[in-house]
């Protein structure tokens, strides 16, 4: 048993891997931790904070925090959810997040979240700030309006030889995701479509790709994030 | 009792949040026997008449114009209702907020694909008649106080009918998740 670690969320007895991250080791107890950042199987970045969860009454992202034996968390309470339902309201207001003009929209994460936690209107005024498209590569665009530098792209999108082909440019306020074209030229049809379904937002698009599932049948239309690890609690 | 007063307006909208109203079918009868119409396109009200109930909005504000419809609505309506992604973020129009003004319009008037050459003096509309636009385009929110928010390009026509219906009759609104898109 020393392999296995057991931990409570909300009160229920949990039993995971040693060493897992929270957000799995939830995943396999059957608890959904909602994240934008963390993508399986990909070193975590705690970047977007939507995973806030309190462990021994400290906030904490459950991706970061590998579980530990005793450990006492608390994820699907008022305050926590009403957390990461400002967070997502921060990310809405200062991108630019035309939902209804986005090829994403319907299969988008973020826009999925909002939806779990009801977002009628963010609570903060939109920024509007002017970001760029870049549309050079031959099977990508790379739209920043959308970006929420989640970082997912960069960890998880590697060139055969393991070279990154997403990175982050500059930093704090005026931090941008960014591509090399070289690279991307390399890149197989299935090697840009799955970089187009790891960013949880519609800032990497496949070209010649579009509006490909109508609406009524895209990934959120109907079921809740979160719906295939837990019954979803909309609060 | 008398019944409750319903006004609505678009503003910079494209009335595809109109079209949605209508879309609650033949509970368009039932509508009209929970509520009494103002000021709307609906029923050609250009004015308003009296103090009204319920004012929704659609679109946001793009010019002066949506800006003097907007506050004469708070004026007058009890409760204001952002109505569809315009009115609650600006939208698509809301999309030239990235772009300065007079690139817009010169883009529009002069260097355009479809005005390129046809407009040799280069004349822009410029006549006090006609709105001034705004800097950029406001949700509504950001101009006047707004009481509800239904999102949705359209909102859909349930919800449209559940938030009506939970004002007229105060019962708590219904939000099912279908119902509740930003698309």
């Amino acid at each position: 048993m020393s392999d296995k670690v057991k931990f409570k969320i909300d009160g229920k007895e949990c039993v995971a891997d040693k060493g897992v991250n929270l957000v799995d080791a939830a995943k396999q107890n059957g608890i959904y931790i909602p994240t934008l950042c963390h993508l399986e199987g990909v070193k975590p970045a705690g970047s977007c904070r939507v995973c806030n969860v309190k462990i021994n009454g400290r906030f904490m992202t459950a991706c970061t925090t590998p579980v530990a034996d005793g450990m006492e968390v608390e994820n699907n309470t008022q305050d926590i959810q009403e957390l990461r339902k400002i967070i997502v309201e921060t990310l809405f207001v200062s991108g630019n997040h035309y939902c209804p003009a986005c090829e994403k929209s319907g299969c988008c994460e973020l826009q999925a979240l909002g939806y779990k936690f009801t977002m009628l209107v963010p609570r903060f005024p939109y920024a509007f700030e002017p970001k760029e498209v870049d549309a050079e590569s031959t099977k990508l665009f790379i739209d920043r309006n959308r970006c929420i530098l989640c970082k997912r792209c960069v960890r998880s999108i590697k060139s055969k030889d393991g070279k990154s082909i997403f990175a982050i440019k500059g930093r704090g306020h005026n931090a941008m995701i960014n591509i090399d074209h070289e690279l991307a030229a390399q890149m197989t049809d299935e090697e840009a479509t799955m970089a187009m379904d790891n960013c949880p937002v519609g800032s990497i698009l496949k070209k010649e790709r579009g509006y490909y599932t109508p609406i009524g049948s895209r990934k959120y239309d109907k079921e809740p994030i979160g719906s295939d690890i837990e019954e979803s609690v909309i609060i | 009792m008398s019944k409750p007063i319903v006004a609505t307006t678009s503003l910079a909208g494209c009335f595809g949040c109109h079209m949605s109203i209508l879309d609650v079918d033949e509970r368009i009868l039932d509508l009209f026997d929970l509520v009494e119409f103002n000021k709307s396109p609906i029923d050609d009200i250009k004015e308003f008449t009296k103090m009204c109930d319920i004012g929704i909005i659609e679109g946001g504000c793009c010019n002066s114009e949506n800006v003097h419809v907007l506050k004469d609505f708070r004026k007058n309506c009890k409760i204001l209702i952002s109505l569809g992604e315009c009115a609650i973020m600006g939208g698509l129009p809301a999309m030239r907020n990235n772009i300065p003004i007079e690139e817009c319009l010169r883009e529009a008037y002069l260097d355009g694909p479809s005005t390129k050459g046809h407009n040799p003096d280069g004349i822009m509309p410029n006549d006090e008649e006609l709105p001034i636009l705004l800097n950029k385009v406001y949700p509504c929110h950001e101009v006047v106080k707004i009481d509800y928010y239904l999102p949705g390009c359209p909102p859909r026509a349930d919800l449209i009918w559940n938030a009506l219906v939970a004002l007229v009759t105060g019962d708590e609104m219904k939000l099912p998740y279908e119902v509740v898109k930003f698309d």
